[in-house]
C-alpha cells in the first residue's frame, strides 16, 4: 500500500524496520527529520535500540564504530560539515571493516556557507572505503537501505555504506512510498551475525597498527571487498525485487537508451528530471536517453561501457567538482569509455542547490551534441 | 581484586616494544591485574597502542579496540551501549595517553562524562606526546623542555601549568575521580576497581614516568614517580561525587630532588641556575600541599 510521507520519514520508518540496536547521530540540516523521528521512535519504544545524542558527528561514528563491533546492528545520518568532520573515522570505520550503515543527505560544503543540495560531500569521501548509493526518490532511498544492511553484513563484504539521497530534493519532499511491515523486512533482512566481535570470551585485538610488511594487504583487501561488492549488490538487488516487485539488480539503469545518439549520465534525484526531458525531446524526434548510476562505490566501469557502446555522444550531470580537475563523476565515466570512440562532456550542474529544470537539461543536450562542455553549466555570469 | 587465572599467567604479556624501564606498560600490566578478564578496552593512539599490538602480535589478553587518536571516549561510548542492548557483563574500560585525553580527544571524553556512560577512563599520564617525540601536552609541567616547549636561549620551557582533568571530569558529575601512580601499585589496583565497580563515568589518572620522554635511566622509573609525590608535584587523591575524600600525606622534600634527576629540567641547572623557575615549581607543589592537605605536620605519624 502506498502512503504518502516525507522522504526522511519513509527513510526513518525503513530503519526503524531494519532493527538497529545502537543510534548515534548529530541533527544538520537537511538530516535532521531522520534523526529526530527515529529519537521519537526510541522514546515511543516503538524501536528497541539505544539511541546516543552524541556532541558531534566525529562521536557519533565513532560511537557506531565501538558499537559495530562489540556486536550490534548500528545506523547513523548526516551530511555536509557533518561528513567533513567524520573523515578520519570514516577512513578508519571501512579499515575496520565495520556493516556501518549511514544516511547522506546529501548537501553541499562552506565555504561560503550553504545548506542546499549537491552531492559534493559524499563523493568526497569516494576514496574512504565507503559503498555509496544513490537514490532518485524517497522509495529508492527507503529500500536502498534494506539492501545496504544485507550488502554490507555479508561476510564476504565486512564495509560500511552510505546511502544517499538529495538534501531538500528528496529529504523534505512528499512522495507516495511503499512501506513494507516489519514481517517482510524480517523476512528479507536476517539479525546481525557478526563476523567477529569484542567478547571477553573470545578476546581479539582490533585495529592494531601495521608496518610496511602488511599495510598493504589489508589495502588491498578492502578493495578486493568493494568489488565483490557488485555481486552482493546485485544479488540483494535480485532478491529484493523478488519479495517486493521492486527490483534493484542493477548497478547502472538505463533509461530509453536502446537506440539513444545522446546519453545522459547521472546520480540522485536529477534522474527523474533527465527523464521527463528525454520524453519531451523523444516527441521532438531526438534519440536522447539516460544512464543512471546507483552505485558511485564501487564504481560499475564495465556495466556502464556496456551500456553506452552504442552511443556517440555522452554528457554526464555532475553535482559536484573534484575543483581542478572538472567533475569527479565525469572524470570516471571518461575513463570507463576510454576507446568506445563516445565523445564525453562533462557539466558541472546545481551546485550549492541552483535549480536544474528539463530546459536545461535539454540545453546540455544541446551543447553535447555541438561538441561542447566539459564546463560549467548555469553560471550567472553577470555576478562573476 | 580480580585473580589473575591461569597459574599467574599475565593478561598483559612480555614481550611487547615498549622501552625498558617504561612506566605506562607497568600500567597496562597493573590495569588488567585489577580487571580481570571481564573487561573490553578501548585504547588510543600513543606509545601504549604502539608497543603493545604491532600486527600480527599482540601483547593483549583482554578484548581491545583501537581506532583512532582522539575517539576513545566515543568509542567506549557505543561499546558501552552495544553491551547494555545485548545484556552483556563486560566492563569498559578506556586506556589513553595525556595527549589524547588532556588535549585533542576532550570533546568526545565530555560527550561521554555528560551523558554518564558506565564506562572508566584510565588515562596514562607520561607528561607528553611520547610515541611523535616528546612534544608537549596540556599535561607537560612547568618548566620542562620538549621538542616543542624547547629550553632556548629566550625560553625556559613549557610556560603553562598542567590542565586539572581531574576537577574537569569531576565538574561533569563523574562518580569518582582519583589520581594515582605506578609507584604505589595496590593503591592504583585499589583505584581501578572501585572505578569499574561505580556506576557511571570514572576516571582515573595515573602517573607513568617515561624514562626515554624525561631523560632518566631506566631503572629509576618507580623512585621516579616516587619523587613526584614526596615533593608533591604529584599527589594522589580521590574526589567522591565532587569532594576530594583521600588524599595521600607525604613529608614533603624539596622538588629540586626531583628535577634535578631528570633531562627535561636540565636547564633549570645548567648552565647557569634558575632559581626563579625552581622557586616557581615549588610553589606549585605548595600550592597542591594547600589543596589537598598532604603534608604531614611535625610529629604526626606516617599514615
Ligand atoms: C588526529 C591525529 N593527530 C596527530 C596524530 C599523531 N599522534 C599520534 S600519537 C600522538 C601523541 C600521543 O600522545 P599521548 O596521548 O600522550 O600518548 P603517548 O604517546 O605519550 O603514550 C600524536 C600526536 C594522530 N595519530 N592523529
Ligand atoms: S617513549 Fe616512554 S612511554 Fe613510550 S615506550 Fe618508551 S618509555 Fe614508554
Ligand atoms: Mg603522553
Amino acid at each position: 500500500m502506498l502512503e504518502f510521507m516525507e522522504g526522511s520519514h519513509a527513510v526513518a520508518e525503513i530503519v526503524k524496520r531494519c532493527r538497529p540496536q545502537v543510534i548515534a547521530a548529530y541533527p544538520i540540516t537537511p538530516q535532521t527529520h531522520i534523526v529526530e523521528d527515529l529519537a521519537q521512535m526510541v522514546a515511543n519504544c516503538e524501536i528497541d535500540a539505544e539511541y546516543i545524542t552524541v556532541e558531534s558527528e566525529f562521536s557519533a561514528l565513532s560511537a557506531c564504530l565501538g558499537a559495530s563491533a562489540a556486536g550490534s546492528r548500528v545506523y547513523s545520518a548526516t551530511t555536509s560539515q557533518g561528513l567533513a568532520l567524520m573523515f578520519e573515522v570514516c577512513f578508519n570505520a571501512a579499515g575496520m571493516r565495520q556493516p556501518i550503515v549511514m544516511t547522506i543527505a546529501n548537501r553541499s560544503l562552506g565555504a561560503p556557507l550553504s545548506i542546499w543540495n549537491d552531492q559534493q560531500d559524499s563523493i568526497s569521501l569516494r576514496d574512504s572505503g565507503w559503498l555509496q548509493f544513490y537514490a532518485e526518490d524517497n522509495q529508492e532511498a527507503a529500500d536502498l537501505h534494506m539492501i545496504a544492511y544485507k550488502v554490507c553484513e555479508d561476510h564476504d563484504i565486512l564495509l560500511p555504506a552510505f546511502v544517499c539521497f538529495d538534501g531538500f530534493i528528496l529529504t523534505h519532499t512528499y512522495e507516495p512510498v511503499a512501506l513494507p511491515t516489519q514481517e517482510e523486512v524480517d523476512a528479507y533482512l536476517p539479525a546481525f551475525s557478526p563476523y567477529q566481535r569484542l567478547d571477553a570470551a573470545n578476546p581479539l585485538s582490533l585495529g592494531m597498527y601495521a608496518t610496511p610488511e602488511y599495510y598493504m594487504e589489508f589495502r588491498y583487501e578492502v578493495d578486493r571487498a568493494m568489488e565483490r561488492a557488485k555481486q552482493a549488490f546485485i544479488k540483494a538487488g535480485r532478491e529484493f525485487g523478488e519479495q517486493f516487485g521492486r527490483d534493484y539488480s542493477a548497478l547502472v539503469e538505463g533509461y530509453r537508451l536502446e537506440d539513444a545518439d545522446t546519453a545522459l549520465v547521472a546520480m540522485g534525484s536529477i534522474c527523474g528530471t533527465a527523464k521527463d526531458a528525454i520524453d519531451e525531446m523523444r516527441e521532438h524526434g531526438r534519440k536522447v536517453g539516460l544512464l543512471k548510476i546507483r552505485t558511485y562505490r564501487p564504481f560499475p566501469a564495465q556495466e556502464i561501457a556496456d551500456a553506452l557502446k552504442d552511443v556517440s555522444t555522452v554528457a554526464v550531470l555532475d553535482k559536484n567538482i573534484s575543483l581542478g580537475n572538472g567533475g569527479a563523476v565525469g572524470i570516471e565515466v571518461k575513463t570507463a569509455l576510454y576507446g568506445s570512440g563516445a565523445a564525453v562532456y562533462d557539466y558541472i550542474i546545481a551546485l550549492g542547490g541552483r535549480d536544474v529544470r528539463k530546459k536545461d537539461i535539454a540545453a546540455i543536450v544541446d551543447l553535447a551534441e555541438k561538441g561542447k562542455g566539459d564546463m560549467f553549466y548555469g553560471l550567472r555570469t553577470e555576478v562573476l | 581484586m580480580a585473580e589473575v587465572e591461569g597459574g599467574g599467567c599475565e593478561l598483559f604479556s612480555a614481550g611487547h616494544r615498549a622501552c625498558g624501564g617504561c612506566g605506562p606498560a607497568l600500567a597496562a600490566r597493573l590495569l588488567l591485574k585489577a580487571t580481570g578478564k571481564n573487561v573490553i578496552l578501548a585504547a588510543s593512539t600513543g606509545c601504549m597502542e604502539v608497543f603493545s599490538t604491532p600486527y600480527p602480535e599482540t601483547a593483549w589478553g583482554v578484548p581491545w579496540i583501537h581506532s583512532l587518536f582522539e575517539n576513545v571516549a566515543a568509542v567506549a561510548s557505543g561499546i558501552e551501549a552495544s553491551l547494555k542492548r545485548q545484556g552483556r557483563s563486560e566492563k569498559v574500560v578506556c586506556v589513553a595517553g595525556d595527549g589524547a585525553t588532556f588535549d585533542i580527544g576532550v570533546l568526545c571524553i565530555s560527550g561521554a562524562f555528560e551523558r554518564g556512560h558506565d564506562i572508566t577512563y584510565i588515562c596514562y599520564d607520561n607528561e607528553a606526546y611520547m610515541n611523535t617525540g616528546i612534544q608537549r601536552s596540556g599535561a607537560t609541567p612547568y618548566g620542562a623542555s620538549t621538542t616543542t616547549s624547547p629550553a632556548g636561549k629566550c625560553s625556559p620551557g613549557n610556560l603553562h601549568q598542567k590542565k586539572d582533568m581531574p576537577g574537569i571530569l569531576a565538574a561533569h558529575g563523574a562518580p569518582y575521580v582519583a589520581t594515582a601512580s605506578i609507584a604505589y601499585p595496590n593503591d592504583f589496583m585499589q583505584k581501578v576497581e572501585r572505578a569499574i565497580n561505580t556506576p557511571g563515568p570514572c576516571y582515573i589518572q595515573v602517573h607513568t614516568p617515561c624514562c626515554t620522554g624525561w631523560g632518566f635511566e631506566s631503572g629509576e622509573t618507580l623512585n621516579m614517580a616516587k619523587l613526584a609525590i614526596e615533593t608533591g608535584l604529584w599527589v594522589n587523591y580521590e574526589l567522591v561525587n565532587g569532594q576530594v575524600e583521600k588524599a595521600k600525606k607525604v613529608r614533603r622534600k624539596p622538588v629540586e630532588e626531583y628535577l634535578a634527576k631528570q633531562k627535561r629540567f636540565r636547564h633549570l641547572f645548567k648552565p647557569a641556575r634558575q632559581d626563579d623557575m625552581i622557586a616557581n615549581i615549588q610553589a606549585v607543589a605548595d600550592a597542591n600541599a594547600e589543596r589537598f592537605g598532604i603534608d604531614i605536620k611535625r610529629k604526626e605519624s606516617s599514615e
